[in-house]
Order: C-alpha cells, then sequence, then structure tokens
C-alpha cells in the first residue's frame, strides 16, 4: 500500500495547477504560478542530484572488482574538472564564463558531432536492411516514400513548380506528410491527456510514496 | 474565461467522466479488450524468458523532464517501468531503467523503489539501477550506450521522448541480438526507430505500453477513452471540412 499522504497532496496539486490553467481566476491563478515556480526549481535541483548520483555510479564502477569500467576514470575526472572550472568561474571569475564556455563548447561540439556521423550511417546502413528486418507493404511503403521525400527536398525537382501537372503533383505530395504527422500528433495529445487524468485520479503513481 | 478554456473543460470533464465509466468491471471474454500487437506479445515473451536465461531488461525512459510539454512520454514510460520492474523484480539480473533528465532519473529510483516494495522484495531494491545517462540528448545516449554491451542486456524497452540519435540504442542493440520495442511521441525518432527497432511501435501507441503489460483496468480504460475521444475528433474535423466546402466556416 502506498502512502495515502503522498496520493492526496500530488492529487490536489495537479488539480490546482489544472483548476488554475483552464480557470485562471483570482488566487487559483496566483497558487499555479507558485507551484509551477517550485516544480522548476526542484526539477533544477534534481538535476544536479541525479548528475551527482551519476558519479557515484561510476565511482562505484571504478571500485568494483568483478567489472571495472576504466572508462568511468576519464568520467569521474572531466566530471571533477568542469564543475570545478565552472564554480571557479561563477564565484572567482577565473576563468572567465565566457572562456569557459567556449572550452566546454569546443569539446562537445565535436564529439556530438562525431556521434551524428555514426548516427548517419547507422541509419543509412538500417534503411538498406529495412527489407530483411520487416517485410510487407508498410516497409514498402516506407522505402518509396523516403525516396520520394529525398528527391522532392534534394531540390532536383525546384524546376517543377512552374510545369502546370508536376507543380499541383509536388504541392500534393508535400502535404501528405502534413497530414500524417497531424493524425499521429492528435493520438499523442489524446494519449497525453488520458495519462495526465490517470495520474489526477491517482490510478497511475510514478512516486514511492 | 475564453473559447480555449471552455473547451478545454468540457474535454477534461468528458474524458473524466469516460475514464471512470470505462474502468468499471464488464462483462467481456477475456483478452478480446485490446487489438493484438505483436511486439508486446515478444516484449511479454522476452520479459518471461529474461528471468530463465539470466539477462536482463534494459527500460529507456527518454530525455524529457516530466514538467515539460513532452512529460506525458515520460510519465507513460514510468507505468511501463513499474510494470516491467513487477514482473522482473525477483529476477538474477534485475531490470534498469536509464533517462535523459535528473528529474526523471529521481522519478525512476522512486518508482523501482515502489515497484520492489510492492513486490515484498525491498531489500533487492538497488538506486544504482535507475541513473542519468547524460544530461543532454547526445550525452544521453553516450552514456546509455556502454549497457548494451556491458550489462547482458537481453530486451531494450525504449519509451519516451526521444530525438532520432536513439536509432544508436536500437542498432548496438540488433548487432548484440537484443530485442528492442521502442515508442516515442517525437516524429524524427519513430521514423529513425521504423528503421532500426526490432518492434517499433507508431503513434499513441506508446501511450499503450502499461496497458499491454496488464497494469490494470484504468490503464485499459484509458485507451477506450482515446478511442472514443479520436471518434470525436474525426466527426469534428469531417464536419468542419464539410461545413468550409458549403461555405459556412
Amino acid at each position: 500500500m502506498r502512502s495515502p499522504v503522498s496520493t492526496a497532496i500530488a492529487m490536489a496539486v495537479g488539480l490546482l495547477v489544472l483548476i488554475g490553467y483552464l480557470l485562471p481566476i483570482g488566487i487559483v491563478g496566483q497558487l499555479r504560478t507558485i507551484i509551477l515556480d517550485w516544480a522548476i526549481t526542484l526539477a533544477g535541483i534534481a538535476g544536479l542530484v541525479a548528475i551527482f548520483n551519476l558519479a557515484a555510479v561510476h565511482w562505484r564502477k571504478i571500485g568494483d572488482k568483478r567489472n571495472r569500467d576504466y572508462y568511468s576514470i576519464f568520467l569521474i575526472l572531466a566530471f571533477w574538472a568542469t564543475f570545478l572550472a565552472g564554480v571557479a568561474a561563477k564565484v572567482w571569475g577565473v576563468p572567465s564564463q565566457h572562456d569557459f564556455q567556449r572550452v566546454v563548447t569546443a569539446i562537445q561540439m565535436p564529439i556530438e558531432a562525431s556521434l551524428m556521423g555514426v548516427l548517419a550511417i547507422s541509419l543509412a546502413y538500417a534503411s538498406f536492411r529495412l527489407f530483411q528486418r520487416r517485410k510487407g507493404l508498410m516497409a514498402i511503403i516506407f522505402v518509396i516514400s523516403a525516396l520520394v521525400f529525398l528527391i522532392i527536398l534534394s531540390g532536383l525537382l525546384s524546376f517543377g513548380g512552374s510545369v502546370p501537372v508536376l507543380g499541383s503533383l509536388i504541392n500534393l505530395l508535400n502535404l501528405l506528410p502534413v497530414a500524417g504527422a497531424r493524425g499521429i500528433l492528435l493520438g499523442i495529445a489524446l494519449g497525453s491527456l488520458t495519462t495526465g487524468l490517470r495520474i489526477l485520479m491517482g490510478t497511475d503513481r510514478p512516486y514511492s510514496g | 474565461m475564453n473559447l480555449e478554456h471552455i473547451a478545454g473543460l468540457v474535454l477534461v470533464l468528458a474524458s473524466v467522466v469516460l475514464l471512470i465509466v470505462l474502468s468499471l468491471p464488464r462483462k467481456t471474454r477475456r483478452g478480446r479488450d485490446l487489438r493484438d500487437i505483436p511486439g508486446f506479445r515478444r516484449l511479454r515473451r522476452s520479459i518471461g524468458l529474461s528471468v530463465e536465461e539470466g539477462s536482463r531488461l534494459h527500460i529507456s525512459l527518454g530525455k524529457s523532464s516530466p514538467v515539460n510539454a513532452n512529460g506525458a512520454a515520460s510519465l507513460a514510460a514510468l507505468a511501463a517501468l513499474e510494470r516491467v520492474a513487477r514482473m522482473n523484480s525477483l529476477s538474477d539480473r534485475p531490470p534498469i531503467a536509464t533517462s535523459g533528465d535528473g528529474s526523471l532519473a529521481i522519478l525512476s529510483q522512486d518508482t523501482l523503489k515502489a515497484a520492489y516494495r510492492l513486490a515484498n522484495a525491498l531489500e533487492l531494491y538497488d538506486p544504482d539501477r535507475g541513473r542519468l545517462g547524460g544530461a543532454t540528448p547526445i550525452s544521453y545516449i553516450a552514456g546509455a550506450l556502454p549497457i548494451t554491451s556491458t550489462e547482458h542486456v537481453g530486451t531494450h524497452l525504449l519509451v519516451g521522448s526521444f530525438g532520432p540519435e536513439i536509432a544508436l540504442i536500437t542498432e548496438a542493440a540488433e548487432r548484440r541480438g537484443a530485442l528492442s520495442l521502442a515508442a516515442t511521441d517525437s516524429l524524427p525518432a519513430q521514423a529513425a526507430l521504423y528503421a532500426t527497432a526490432s518492434e517499433p511501435l507508431i503513434g499513441e501507441e506508446l501511450f499503450a505500453v502499461s496497458a499491454y503489460l496488464q497494469a490494470g483496468p484504468a490503464h485499459t480504460a484509458s485507451l477506450r477513452v482515446q478511442d472514443v475521444l479520436r471518434l470525436v475528433a474525426v466527426g469534428a474535423l469531417i464536419l468542419g471540412a464539410l461545413l468550409k466546402l458549403v461555405g459556412v466556416l
């Protein structure tokens, strides 16, 4: 049995925020703003706690005699170097915040760009193997539509706008993904609504209580 | 109060009433409530097999904070995590949850703790099993990738808000021969997952994961509420189009 107190607090706060959004009048609207400000502050603190937890997990991995992970040493060193330099930049101004940000970005951006490069190759490879993994009409439609939109978006058919029938056909094709996306997003919005309501009603509790 | 607020209030109240009514017990044949989705069949079998084979389940909860606009996907992921953790809590290799947001990581630890307590196995709970992969989308993927190769993972359940970079995890899972069932609210990520995941879920199927893992009548009822609301939306769209056609709108 979970704590009824936690559940009651979560439901009451959730209802207050919802009522504050739908009926933004008087004290309810102000309460909603205050609660959301608290939520944002708490989320920030939670982020810091989780980052320290991540560092602690990797610290334990270094000390694990059976499955020692040597890469964790680099994570711990990079974490403390960045953390201490960030604190020093904020408190003492040495290094300056601009320099600190520039160094962090100079390391982070190439690494992220490399991973995106790997992702591009992985996706190209996966699309070649798609028919091995997935057979049926949907896979054929997926590949044909991917090829059609690659051609359209590459600009190869940019002259088509002035050709009467081709121009209309390209416009029609460009509308298809918009319609499909709206359908999918509508379903996701309805799913979001019912998920939120389950939490407000206390049937779903993503907390231990 | 404007029209948007009134419409929102009506939608929420109607959904609450429907959710309560459809949660009530009714005479139906077992197993006929939900349509068959092969991915969920494979997932349930894989959860059972993981206990026998001594492999682990990895649940990736995405990168969106529950207080963001994409928070619903994270909440759906937490519901799935609790269900999977309860089904798998007594395994030799208990499930691991990774997330790309601090508050989501803490909630995942809390959800795991609740699942172990409900399974009367709180002494087996290890907070390190719910961890932050990284604080940015790419660092999250970089932090979660080693799990595919070092933690004996046999099944990856990727539910939540992701970018297309999630395909790096599904590709790594594929190379290791692990099952990956993936559902997300992001359209570019859905396209990437369709090409790379063993079992991709499309659109609102993301919110059906917990219902298909038999989390309870409220979860099944919420799927039925979605169906009713979808029919209403379709009707409204057709009506709007007809009114536009005859020049009323």
